[in-house]
């Protein structure tokens, strides 16, 4: 431990000796000298941290082999001068070879030392950025472990960052950071909701309370329509790609959120007792729904074809500018027209559902519905999960 | 869109008062064309070729066995009037306009819902053709 300290406060010093030869403007060359133990302290901090971490560390530098002193003469040389400065001493402290060799060979010995010098800070420099390196890495898997925690609790955790990638999203605009930092507490919201719909369904709970409860699960939704509205204003791509939810919603995807007639599809056997007015009623909620459905899906269609026709307009091969640009952009703009009306779609249809049902029914069946959205997200965790095993 | 006495008995000599009124039979024209469109028996459609939303609205009255007649303003000459004129009767976006026995129901939002609701079918049934069954 000893030997290696005088070695590294020897490298230091010479550091400093073929600084303050390169500020000077004579060749001039400190020679080494023995120091103490305490010498290299006040060094360090002129080196910062990194240089500070890997004495630390006990000392793993590979640098002692690169202490070459680069002329025996200077070895013998007894004057000791104490170069405690960064190099800009000057002078005095410097040794004057002049007078025993001549210039060129003097030369030849000043780039050699520099190369070395430039070899062995560009070595440290590699390992500082290694050790950065680990720490991050380090750091991540934490973080993608928190995560993961946070994911099979059912909350949002956003950005679209799967646990296995490490591929970040690009920088977002201001309303879609907003979006997604509120529908994390959405989603927060909404866990709550259904936990306590949960616990009031079980026991014994009265009609006013009830009411209540689906009115605010109700309005929790239509929050949900009016932050994508806004969201899809900002950046239509960001809603209709589904970033912001789980890998198996979106897979469930259709235009930039859940189905309309798959909501109906889950609803509807959990309705035990329906009168033939509300089953009536129902059938006709699913055929209406479905048609709207496809006359959308129809239009979303269309849109893609003549922004396709649109894209491939004039001749492809001639270069990368399209011809039409301005009317390819107005296609896009009906994009946010399509979001919205999908999300209208689905607004209308939980409204006719809290039409036809009953108070404890729609409560029942908001309930079903979170749940259904939230095993969902739990199995996007346990895929995610899984999936890193695996590897 | 009525004249004022004003610009008669004032002899306001600055104010071509031809031009003025031509603008306003302009506005007047376009009412009354836009009116007769609306009127035209079942259901009236405006639309633009350009619009997606617009051809989401016919599939859906396809589907229900409707045959609407179509109105492709931006063949017109008149289409930014007519828009003007199709906001102004108080149609929530210009196009698709939707007109059932001459009265007008709405865009693609106020369709939507009426046809969620059950209400739509109602208003269209004599209009709907026998002649397939499909769903």
């Amino acid at each position: 431990m000893l030997s290696h300290i005088v070695l590294i406060s020897f490298v230091f010093f010479l550091k400093f000796a073929v600084e303050g030869s390169m500020n000077s403007t004579s060749t001039h060359f400190v020679p080494p000298r023995r120091v103490g133990i305490y010498e290299p302290l006040h060094q360090f901090g002129m080196w910062g941290e990194t240089f500070k971490n890997n004495i630390g560390n006990g000392g793993d530098m590979n640098t002692p082999s690169h202490i070459i002193i680069p002329n025996n003469q200077k070895l013998d040389n007894n004057n000791l001068s104490e170069d405690t400065s960064n190099g800009t001493g000057g002078t005095p402290h410097m040794f004057d070879q002049e007078a025993s060799t001549s210039r060129h060979p003097d030369k030849i010995q000043r780039r050699l030392a520099q190369n070395r010098e430039a070899a062995r800070k560009s070595r440290l420099r590699k390992k500082a950025y290694v050790q950065q390196l680990e720490t991050s890495r380090l750091k991540l898997i934490h973080l993608e472990q928190e995560l993961d925690r946070a994911r099979q609790q059912g909350f949002y955790v956003g950005n679209g960052i799967d646990t296995n990638s490490l591929s970040f999203s690009e920088p977002m605009n201001p309303g879609i950071a907003a979006f997604e930092m509120e529908y994390g507490h959405w989603i927060q919201e909404q866990n709550k909701q259904i936990c306590e719909l949960r616990t009031v369904l079980q026991g014994q709970v009265s009609d006013v309370e009830l009411r209540l409860l689906v009115e605010n699960g109700m309005k929790h939704y239509f929050d949900l329509f009016r932050m994508k509205s806004a969201a899809a204003k900002a950046d239509v791509f960001f809603v209709m790609s589904g970033m912001w939810r789980t890998s198996a919603e979106r897979f469930f995807l259709w235009i930039g959120g859940f189905r309309p007639s798959d909501l109906l599809k889950v609803l509807l056997p959990h309705f035990d007792v329906m009168t033939d007015q509300q089953i009536l009623d129902v059938c006709n909620l699913r055929q209406s729904c479905q048609q709207a459905e496809d006359a959308l899906s129809q239009g979303m269609e269309k849109l893609q074809h003549t922004l396709a026709d649109c894209v491939a307009g004039g001749r492809l091969g001639e270069g990368s500018y399209i011809p039409q640009v301005n009317s390819a952009m107005e296609r896009l703009e009906a994009l946010v027209s399509f979001v919205n009306q999908a999300d209208h779609l689905r607004h209308e249809t939980l409204q006719q559902m809290h039409r036809i049902l009953t108070t404890r029914q729609a409560a029942r069946g908001l309930l079903a519905l979170g749940e259904y959205f939230q095993r969902l997200r739990a199995l996007s965790s346990s895929w995610a999960t899984r999936h890193r095993e695996l590897t | 869109m009525h004249f004022t006495n004003s610009n008669h008995t004032k002899q306001n000599k600055h104010r071509p008062i031809k031009a003025k009124s031509l603008i306003h039979k302009t506005n007047i024209d376009i009412m009354d064309k836009v009116m007769r469109m609306s009127s035209e028996k079942g259901v009236v459609i405006f639309t633009k070729s350009s619009c997606c939303l617009c051809y989401t609205v016919q599939i859906l009255f396809r589907d229900l066995r409707v045959q609407p007649t179509i109105h492709e303003i931006d063949n017109d000459p008149d289409c930014r009037e007519i828009e003007k004129a199709l906001l102004r009767i108080g149609c929530s976006t210009a196009v698709p306009a939707v007109f059932v026995g001459g009265k007008l129901v709405g865009s693609t939002n106020e369709v939507m819902s009426l046809h969620l609701s059950g209400s739509l079918v109602p208003l269209i049934k004599p209009y709907q053709s026998l002649l397939y069954q499909a769903n």
